[in-house]
């Protein structure tokens, strides 16, 4: 199978903090993948190396088998990522603001998807809304929707549910779970352990900008739970965390 | 799997998004400077009309109609590019273009095209209003088209490059304030620099911007402090260099990816 992500090697530094150290990865096409770790364990730098945010001191990263530094036009256009900040444009409102995002891909006439998305993301009653209007809960639902404007096959959600009710983290969810069986691959960062362990097929976890533990869901659990299992309780990603975190 | 669209260009998406955007705010962006302009001529055409000498048979009002226009052109040129990169950097939302498969040049020109679009919007509404008071000749209105296109275009770099170099709005005030504002108002919008001592009038030979607004002012009267051409070689120049700069910054992704 065709890797969606493919990273080599890399690493990089902001003055003496090393954010990642020779990480490499290979996530394969229509994967639900997990990338998870502390605060500052890199996972951010990561992502903004694929999105081209950021640029690595060394080696490579692949989208679909483009490079994103060499062929960045056609790479960007491979991935749709959601930003983990709050951002938006106070000037437009939603429909606005996804009208301008998929022009920004040079797509033109995209309303019957753009309207699609704001169905699934619950969004259509605030499309004519401006953006400063929205709470914080939808304007993450806008940030989700202008990642999806350009249909790409690997979505990056970096801590897509951080802050937002549990009604919305279900619709996301689902929608993002149908997304994936359509093919698209999804790499997601989170917090919320419980939605890795029930979504993801495979977990990469960082420590200190490097990779230390990388491997699928289930042999993590049976791995790292086995003395909760034993014990007649049920092992949750949470405890592997802690474990590999803790470095046992 | 997903289908894949037939891509175009991102350009004309983010210069009408960048269009809008003042539009969306036309009171502020348009209708402030055109008072402002107009306040000026109000001010120092009371003022200075009669005592100053400008060129042959001309009202100081009428003279100082075109370096108002073209003053408004160039300082609205800049504060779009300016203030628009600023804002987008500070909330964040730069992203959305930054995460585009846009190229350096797409993104240089179309901030510098909106820019040139407002510009000649404020300075369009600053001749009309002035027309009340004075009506300057038009007799070369290609060189006045190309002066309007060229200034706002230099100074839409400029506003690109202050914005990229910028991470908060006090540096950037002071971009506009300690270098656009004197260099604007010092370029000979109110004087003809024949009028200065000769150290002044070296001294603004030295200032790019008094190009602009000579060869502009050419464009209504058919006469000028310097050749129309030589305003138009370094005016030619200072934009290659302004647009060379603004774009290797892009290239570089200087203070826009880390």
């Amino acid at each position: 199978m065709q890797s969606a992500v493919l990273i080599e090697h890399l690493t990089k530094s902001y003055g003496s903090l090393q954010a990642l150290q020779n990480v490499s990865l290979d996530v394969k096409e229509g994967e639900f993948f997990g990338l998870l770790g502390p605060n500052g364990a890199g996972k951010t730098t990561l992502i903004s190396i694929l999105a081209g945010l950021c640029r690595p001191d060394s080696g490579r990263a692949f989208v679909m088998g483009t490079n994103v530094q060499t062929n960045f036009i056609e790479a960007r256009r491979l991935l749709g990522v959601v930003p983990q900040e709050l951002v938006f444009d106070p000037f437009f409102t939603v429909r606005e603001t996804l009208r301008f995002q998929s022009g920004y891909f040079g797509i033109r006439n995209n309303d019957d998807w753009i309207d699609e998305i704001m169905t699934h993301l619950d969004l259509t009653s605030k499309a004519n809304s401006n953006m400063r209007s929205l709470s914080g809960g939808m304007k993450r639902r806008v940030l989700v929707a202008q990642a999806l404007v350009h249909r790409p096959p690997v979505i990056v959600l970096d801590e897509p549910t951080a802050g937002v009710d549990v009604e919305l983290r279900q619709s996301l969810w689902k929608f993002i779970s149908r997304l994936n069986q359509d093919g698209h691959t999804i790499l997601l960062t989170t917090h919320y352990l419980e939605e890795a362990e029930s979504l993801c097929g495979r977990i990469a976890m960082l420590k200190s900008g490097q990779v230390v533990a990388l491997d699928t869901t289930q042999n993590l659990l049976a791995r790292y739970g086995a003395h909760k299992v034993q014990a007649g309780q049920e092992a949750d990603l949470e405890d592997v965390f802690i474990q590999i975190m803790a470095g046992e | 799997m997903p289908i894949p669209f037939e891509y175009g260009s991102s350009f004309p998406t983010l210069l009408r998004k960048e269009i809008k955007r003042f539009y969306k705010v036309a009171f502020q962006t348009v209708a402030a400077p055109v008072l402002t302009a107009v306040l000026y001529l109000m001010i120092f055409g009371h003022v200075l009309e009669g005592r100053l000498v400008v060129y042959d048979k001309l009202t100081y009002t009428a003279f100082l109609i075109p370096g108002l226009v073209m003053m408004s052109v160039l300082q609205n040129a800049f504060a779009n590019t300016s203030s628009s990169l600023i804002q987008s950097k500070i909330t964040g939302n730069l992203v959305f273009i930054l995460l585009a498969p846009l190229t350096h040049l797409e993104f240089y020109s179309a901030y510098v095209l909106a820019a040139v679009f407002r510009g000649v919007v404020v300075g369009l509404g600053v001749l009309l209003i002035t027309l009340f008071f004075d009506v300057p000749a038009m007799q070369n209105p290609v060189w006045i088209l190309l002066f309007a296109f060229m200034g706002a275009a230099i100074l839409g770099g400029l506003g690109l490059i202050a914005g990229i170099w910028a991470d908060k709005f006090d540096q950037l005030a002071a971009f506009q304030n300690f270098l656009i504002m004197p260099a604007t108002m010092l370029s000979g919008v109110f004087y003809s620099i024949h009028s200065l001592p000769e150290i002044w009038q070296f001294i603004s030979h030295l200032n790019p911007f008094f190009y602009m607004i000579d060869g502009f002012r050419y464009g209504f009267f058919g006469v000028s402090d310097v050749s129309p051409w030589l305003s138009l070689t370094i005016v030619s120049v200072f934009f290659l260099v302004v647009s060379g700069l603004a774009l290797r910054l892009l290239q570089s992704g200087y203070k826009l990816r880390h």
